[in-house]
């Protein structure tokens, strides 16, 4: 069973020589009780720095009141404090009615963008299941969108979503004559759209790889049992396929999910300084809010209130699929990596 | 053992944090020091073609100065879509260059942070005195009443490019000098296939550049006298409307460059799509791309009546850079030296030629290179009919919040939806609602 | 429980795909696995226009970068008027485009290698080792990555700064700084991908190589890791192109010598004009290296996410 070769060689031992051979050493147990916390230390220590102690600094700016007047030093910008969050969240005023639309907009193009670059992915790869001639090269050609740098690719979309000179309306209004005139695609409604479209051309190549590989999961038996009893190529898909993909799923959505309402770079690159109001992406919209128009403690603000919400709905989202994936477990008993499904 | 744990975590959140608010902005509040005599760093604002041709009109520059005072230069060309995240993190961490290049009309807004060093008589004098500049340039240093932040270093203003050959083909003998002119000739120039006038529609800054110059034509301001936000009066929403109806209305103004942002419409220009033009110094741009100098004609921007360029119409923006040095600066004497270096009358004509911009340097203005063609224009309107943007500490955001309404005005014209009074006075109101309160 | 080690397995794994292909083609062209037609004729007609959705931008970055400047500023045509090199030529000079790669492959070539070292560790501890504070640090890790990165840019920077002015470390504006940054990016995703391979790595080979006397490191290095190598060749990938596009932090920490492919590629619209043929060929430049690189390893990529994050 095993093919791995170390267990064979015994040559360099870093216990020190004093040290007993075998499991039960005395030395041995205090290094079992702290060996996982310094194996965590360095990510714990990064987490900290980067993630963690910036974050706390950015509550802290969110009570304060940090325009230009205090930005050079900060420390002695006056306490605010909750006047930034009534301003973020006074849907009356145009502050924060302007965040709310914002925020509406991210969640309906999340949805969507998620929602279509998890059905394309898995179309692609139920399609791809079996062999047939110039796979591998489809494969390959579907990953590209994915592994092209950010900047690049949408930059690219950039130049073919122009009104005057793009390919986009060249194809549509000059050659196909679908629309009446041509369209705008980076300012006014149809902006949304073009988001869209660039995200999900960027991002249904990773749900496509994922759901590839969780295909490989699957046990062949499984198939060839339904197949004998007479069941078709659609049934067999809802019938194993996509239950036995639902854990791969829940993962999945739950991180193109984060990646997408999160997504600063897409919008950023295609429409640049001030973001058409149909595709005013939260990200942005509070980059704008801190950095064009200087205010830093209300910019904090918001992203704690866009914090807190995904705290909210991944928490929340967890709680559902893990409660149902317990269920599950009890039925089909216990597994090896239960420890996992806690994470 | 729960308790121990959220313990501990308090414990170290609360000591980095305290950490880290003592530092606060990390920058000593002291006027710099002269710590480095020998070095100085130096953000210069992307004014040529490219930020590789820049180094090379000013990597020359910098040396001739190492040479007299022995002073290494190093410098760091920082493109526009940068430039003031770059000044702004520099501000916030006290970590920034010695010396800087602003957009002029940022200066009342990094004024107020305090971070620049403020030029008051004292430091103005170790660079020959505050006589030596122009009064326009140096209306856009600051807040008026306070030490300027910066000092000017290049002058701009617009001017109205036409292309010659369009203009004959449509039977237009003389450059249009009112509005009204100007949109006549765009219905010749449009019977003839051309587009009348490019535009930068999707170009907060420039819509704010032409908005307030069409303001100050109807008599209006954006702030009142004590620097309060007044989007919405009267005047400004037909100032803004008659802008934005060159393109609603009119139909001077190509509905495609609503979504210009990155001078396609000079490019435009250059290729003898569109017939006119208004910008400040494309000479050296239009050169670049391959327009040939007796191509185009330069003339000042039209006016409601009568002619641009006499009595009080104005019909352009103080445009320019200008320098600071940072409070924070190691080196406060080489940067003033080097300040006083780049603003001498001979710098001044080698840059400002190398830019095809106006030097705001009196005595660097006699130079005949800057009295002939369409420099005598810019250089004329700038003495005698252009205005500086508010000086006020929310300049930057009423950049932001205006240019976007304009913006948006654009994309509701470009995209067939009528631009009434009404909806461009919402625009501005909202806008103005989203500025600070103070 | 002997299925999962088996895909662990990389060069087994890698070709699993290929297995499937034998009694399937044996079988004769009806039998009940086969699909209907009509599904062969839909997948084909899918298949094709995803392809094309995928394709065109392709087309139009490799086309434009072919065209004279003319020719991408004008109307825009499926075929280039003539075809030139002159964009590849032009891009190296009118920015430092050579630099900037240079300096995007010590950033995210540093970050990853580092990221996928710590990430090994941490997961090594989560999968086998039972601590206090277990759950909380891997709820902990992977709730940064739902951080907005707005959140924390301005306050990193500014604790960047404070450590450099204490310590003399440069991290504001270096390489070094950089390179943490995006290696955090990437661990959350990271550790918790390589847990879940760890745990489908058998415990009784660790156990095994202890009891011939291997440190738990030795154990580690000698029987986790090689089992594992999908699996941490799939976390290298994701990490390096976490750290290869990103444009805000970039935008904001580094200077004309540390900047990145990512910003440095904005060069191209300048003052004057935007080069589009130029960005296009730059934009091909840069993205052929990571491309090709990204294909040669997806079959390692796939493997590691089957048995990784999949399970």
């Amino acid at each position: 069973m095993t093919t791995t070769a170390p267990a064979r060689e015994p040559a360099v031992r870093k216990d020190p020589p004093g040290a007993a051979r075998g499991p039960r050493r005395r030395p041995g147990r205090l290094r079992r009780v702290t060996l996982p916390y310094l194996l965590l230390l360095p990510a714990l220590i990064l987490e900290l720095l980067v993630h963690l102690v910036p974050m706390v600094i950015g509550v802290v700016m969110s009570f304060k009141e940090l325009t230009q007047f205090y930005i050079r030093d900060w420390g002695t910008a006056p306490w605010s404090g909750l006047d930034n969050y009534k301003v973020s969240v006074d849907f009356d005023a145009p502050v924060g009615e302007a965040l709310l639309h914002s925020f509406l907009v991210t969640v309906v193009f999340t949805l969507l963008s998620v929602a279509l670059c998890w059905l394309i992915g898995t179309a692609a790869a139920l399609c791809m299941q079996d062999t047939f001639r110039g796979r591998g090269l489809l494969r390959a050609l579907f990953l590209v969108p994915y592994a092209l740098p950010v900047y690049a690719a949408v930059i690219t979309w950039v130049f073919m979503f122009q009104h005057d000179n793009g390919l986009v309306n060249h194809v549509l209004h000059d050659q196909l004559h679908l629309t009446e005139g041509r369209s705008f695609w980076l300012i006014g409604d149809n902006s949304f759209f073009a988001l869209l479209t660039v995200s999900v051309w960027k991002g249904w190549p990773f749900a496509f790889l994922i759901v590839m590989a969780g295909l490989q999961n699957i046990p062949k038996e499984l198939y060839e049992a339904a197949a004998l009893d007479g069941a078709g190529m659609w049934q067999r898909v809802r019938r194993i396929t996509l239950p036995s993909l639902r854990p791969v799923n829940q993962v999945l959505v739950l991180v193109l999910f984060l990646w997408t309402f999160n997504d600063f770079n897409t919008p950023f690159v295609l429409f640049g300084r001030g973001a058409p109001r149909a595709a005013d992406l939260i990200s942005v919209h509070i980059y704008e809010a801190s950095f064009v128009t200087w205010n830093f403690g209300t910019g904090s603000a918001m992203s704690v209130l866009l914090l807190l919400f995904l705290l909210v709905v991944t928490g929340v989202y967890l709680a559902l699929t893990s409660r149902e994936r317990t269920g599950r477990r009890a039925r089909t008993g216990p597994r090896r990596t239960e420890e996992r499904a806690d994470v | 053992m729960r308790r121990t744990r959220v313990a501990a975590a308090a414990a170290v959140t609360v000591s980095l944090l305290t950490a880290v608010t003592a530092c606060g902005g990390g920058s000593s509040t002291s006027g710099g020091s002269d710590d480095s005599p020998k070095t100085l760093t130096y953000w210069a604002s992307n004014q040529g073609a490219s930020i590789q041709v820049d180094k090379k009109v000013l990597q020359p520059e910098l040396d001739k100065f190492e040479k007299q005072t022995g002073i290494k230069v190093k410098l760091e060309v920082v493109p526009w879509s940068d430039l003031l995240n770059r000044i702004l993190t520099a501000t916030t961490s006290g970590q920034g260059p010695d010396v800087l290049n602003i957009g002029n009309t940022w200066s009342a807004s990094l004024q107020a942070t305090g971070a620049l060093l403020p030029w008051d008589a004292k430091n103005l004098a170790k660079i020959g005195g505050k006589d030596r500049f122009v009064d326009s340039a140096l209306g856009s240093t600051g807040a008026e009443g306070k030490d300027p932040a910066a000092v000017p270093l290049y002058s701009m203003s617009y001017a109205l490019y036409y292309n010659k050959q369009i203009f004959a083909d449509a039977g237009i003998s003389q450059p249009p000098a009112t509005w009204e002119e100007l949109v006549a000739d765009g219905k010749k120039i449009k019977a003839k296939g051309k587009n009348p006038l490019g535009a930068e529609g999707a170009n907060l800054s420039e819509n704010i550049h032409h908005v307030f110059v069409f303001a100050k034509q109807h008599g209006a301001d954006f702030f009142t006298a004590d620097g309060k936000p007044d989007f919405t009066n009267d005047k400004a929403v037909a100032a803004v409307k008659q802008y934005v109806d060159l393109m609603a209305k009119d139909k001077a103004i190509p509905a495609g460059n609503a979504e210009y942002a990155q001078n396609q419409s000079v490019s435009d220009f250059a290729k003898g799509k569109t017939a006119m033009l208004l910008w400040q110094s494309a000479a050296a741009n239009l050169k670049s791309q391959g327009m040939a100098e007796d191509a185009y004609g330069v003339a000042p921007v039209p006016v409601q009546s009568g002619t641009p360029g006499t009595g009080t119409q104005v019909n352009s923006m103080v445009a320019g850079i200008n320098m600071a040095v940072f409070k924070n600066t190691h080196n406060l004497d080489g940067a003033t030296s080097f300040v006083k270096f780049m603003t001498s009358d001979a710098e001044q004509k080698v840059l400002n030629k190398a830019y095809s911009s106006i030097p705001p340097v009196k005595a660097a203005q006699s130079d005949p290179a800057f009295n002939s063609g369409a420099t005598a224009v810019l250089k004329q309107t700038l003495a005698t009919s252009a205005a500086a943007l508010p000086q006020v500490a929310d300049e930057s955001q009423f950049e932001t919040t205006v240019g976007t309404a304009v913006k948006e005005l654009f994309a509701d014209a470009a995209g067939g939806r009528s631009v009434t009074t009404a909806s461009v006075k919402a625009k501005l109101d909202k806008a103005q609602q989203q500025m600070p309160k103070k | 429980m002997s299925e999962t080690v088996r895909t662990a397995g990389a060069p087994r794994t890698a070709r699993a795909p290929r297995t499937t292909k034998a009694p399937r083609t044996a079988r004769p062209p009806r039998s009940p696995m086969a699909p209907p037609r009509a599904f062969l004729w839909t997948r084909r007609i899918f298949l094709t226009l995803l392809a094309g959705f995928v394709l065109v931008p392709v087309y139009v970055m490799v086309s434009s970068s072919l065209k004279p400047l003319a020719d991408v500023t004008g109307t825009f045509h499926w075929l280039p008027s003539e075809l030139t090199i002159r964009p590849y030529i032009d891009i190296w000079s009118t920015v430092p485009l050579a630099k900037y790669f240079v300096n995007s492959l010590i950033v995210a070539g540093a970050a990853t290698v580092c990221s996928v070292v710590i990430a090994v560790f941490s997961a090594y501890a989560v999968s086998r080792y039972s601590f206090r504070g277990k759950r909380v640090f891997t709820v902990t890790v992977l709730s940064t990555q739902m951080f907005p990165g707005i959140l924390f840019l301005l306050p990193l920077f500014l604790l960047y700064v404070n450590i450099g002015n204490a310590t003399g470390i440069a991290l504001f504006g270096s390489r070094g700084g950089l390179i943490l940054t995006y290696l955090t990016f990437s661990l959350p995703f990271s550790i918790w991908m390589l847990i879940g391979y760890f745990d489908s790595v058998p415990r009784d080979l660790d156990e095994a190589a202890l009891v011939d006397g291997c440190g738990p490191l030795g154990a580690l290095f000698r029987v986790v890791v090689p089992a594992a190598i999908p699996g941490i060749v799939a976390v290298a990938v994701y990490a390096f192109m976490t750290a290869w596009g990103e444009v805000l932090f970039a935008s904001v920490m580094t200077n004309d010598t540390t900047r990145t492919l990512a910003v440095g590629l904005q060069g191209y619209s300048t003052q004057y004009d935007v080069y589009w043929n130029q960005i296009m060929a730059a934009s091909l430049v840069v993205s052929v290296p990571v491309v090709a690189g990204f294909l040669l390893l997806q079959r390692y990529l796939v493997a590691g996410l089957t048995a990784g994050a999949v399970k």
